[in-house]
């Protein structure tokens, strides 16, 4: 794994803290569950208000959804950016790429393909 | 493994480029690292596959076939109290982790039976949400919007399912085998598995539920 210092056994299994007593862990999963918490309340309430300017909704939700993921994985992941996490960083890192290809891809192509056909409907009437 | 001998520069030791100065090998990482980072690979192959069924979703949200849509289907109530349920079965295992490293049985078993019983609550208000929609004729042959909807929302349900057999299943082998090596790589395992699928419940209740109801 990650032998950044000569011994293997500071490298971090995923899931895995460093040398911690058990009251700075437990905090580390409290400020973490307060967190997400707060993103959650924080996306339910702006998915129905109708304060802020509509269109802006869908990017709040979506960066609202992304920062709670973050906080998943640093706060109950322990996933850091320490140089005994590179392997598992690296992983993630290559995973995203993946999903962005595939929903970034996906979404892009059909609407692509929804405005550049006419509905059935139409086709079928030309012929 | 062995590639990482190269990476030991910087750090005044190793030194495998120069001078000839070679430090003594690392050996191959601890179990316990290689076993929690092929699951993590795992789990990241498996939001791979979440990630297809986001994109079919994402497409089909419009295809609706003149049935009902997401905005008159969703109940936000039920889904933010499914959503609290979830985060605090991650707390709770969370806490489960912490007292297997401290060998506490008892905060062990009470952790683990607290996210046992957060999962149940939420798989019963997922499968009564499910059980409605059929009931009113919204089940997934309705649409392809419908379709997609009941494949992601299901699979992930399927993996509560999974991830609470396997809860017991631990409990189990903690009664009866002790915090032994093994049975703590497999409570890491665990603890990665649950965390993850809250993770993917993050993406399923903005994606699907918020952003699937706004106009």
């Amino acid at each position: 794994m990650s032998e950044l210092s000569d011994h293997s056994d500071t490298s971090f299994a995923p899931g895995d803290e460093g040398e911690h007593d058990v009251g700075a862990r437990v905090l580390g999963y409290v400020i973490g569950l307060a967190l997400a918490l707060l993103l959650t309340a924080t996306s339910f309430f702006v998915a129905g208000t109708t304060l802020v300017w509509q269109p802006s909704i869908p990017v709040a939700l979506i960066v609202l959804a992304i920062a709670q993921m973050g906080v998943h994985l640093v706060f109950f992941l322990h996933i850091t950016t320490g140089p005994d996490n590179t392997n598992n960083v690296l992983a993630l890192a290559f995973g995203l790429f993946i999903v962005f290809l595939v929903v970034g891809g996906s979404v892009w192509i059909m609407s692509h393909l929804n405005q550049n056909m006419p509905p059935m409907d139409q086709i079928m009437r030309m012929q | 493994m062995a590639i990482a001998a190269t990476a030991g520069h910087g750090h005044g030791h190793g030194d495998p480029h120069h001078i000839g100065l070679v430090i003594e090998h690392p050996g191959p990482a601890p179990k316990r690292v290689v076993t929690g980072f092929g699951f993590w690979i795992f789990l990241l192959s498996d939001i791979v596959m979440f990630s297809c069924f986001f994109a079919a979703y994402a497409v089909l949200l419009g295809q609706t076939a003149d049935g009902p849509k997401g905005a008159e289907l969703f109940d936000q109530r039920n889904v933010a109290i499914e959503t609290v349920c979830l985060l605090l079965s991650s707390f709770t295992c969370g806490m489960a982790s912490i007292a297997a490293d401290v060998r506490n049985r008892l905060w062990f078993y009470l952790a683990m039976a607290a996210t046992g019983v957060l999962g149940l609550i939420f798989l019963a208000l997922e499968f009564r949400e499910f059980a409605a929609l059929v009931a009113r004729g919204a089940g997934p042959t309705r649409s392809a919007f419908l379709t997609a909807f009941f494949t992601l929302v299901g699979c992930h349900g399927l993996h509560v399912t999974a991830g609470i057999l396997w809860l017991l299943t631990m409990m189990a082998q903690v009664f009866a085998k002790g915090f032994r090596a093994d049975i703590m790589r497999r409570l890491l395992c665990f603890a990665l598995f649950w965390h993850a699928l809250d993770i993917i419940w993050v993406a399923v209740f903005s994606v699907v539920y918020l952003l699937g109801s706004t106009p």
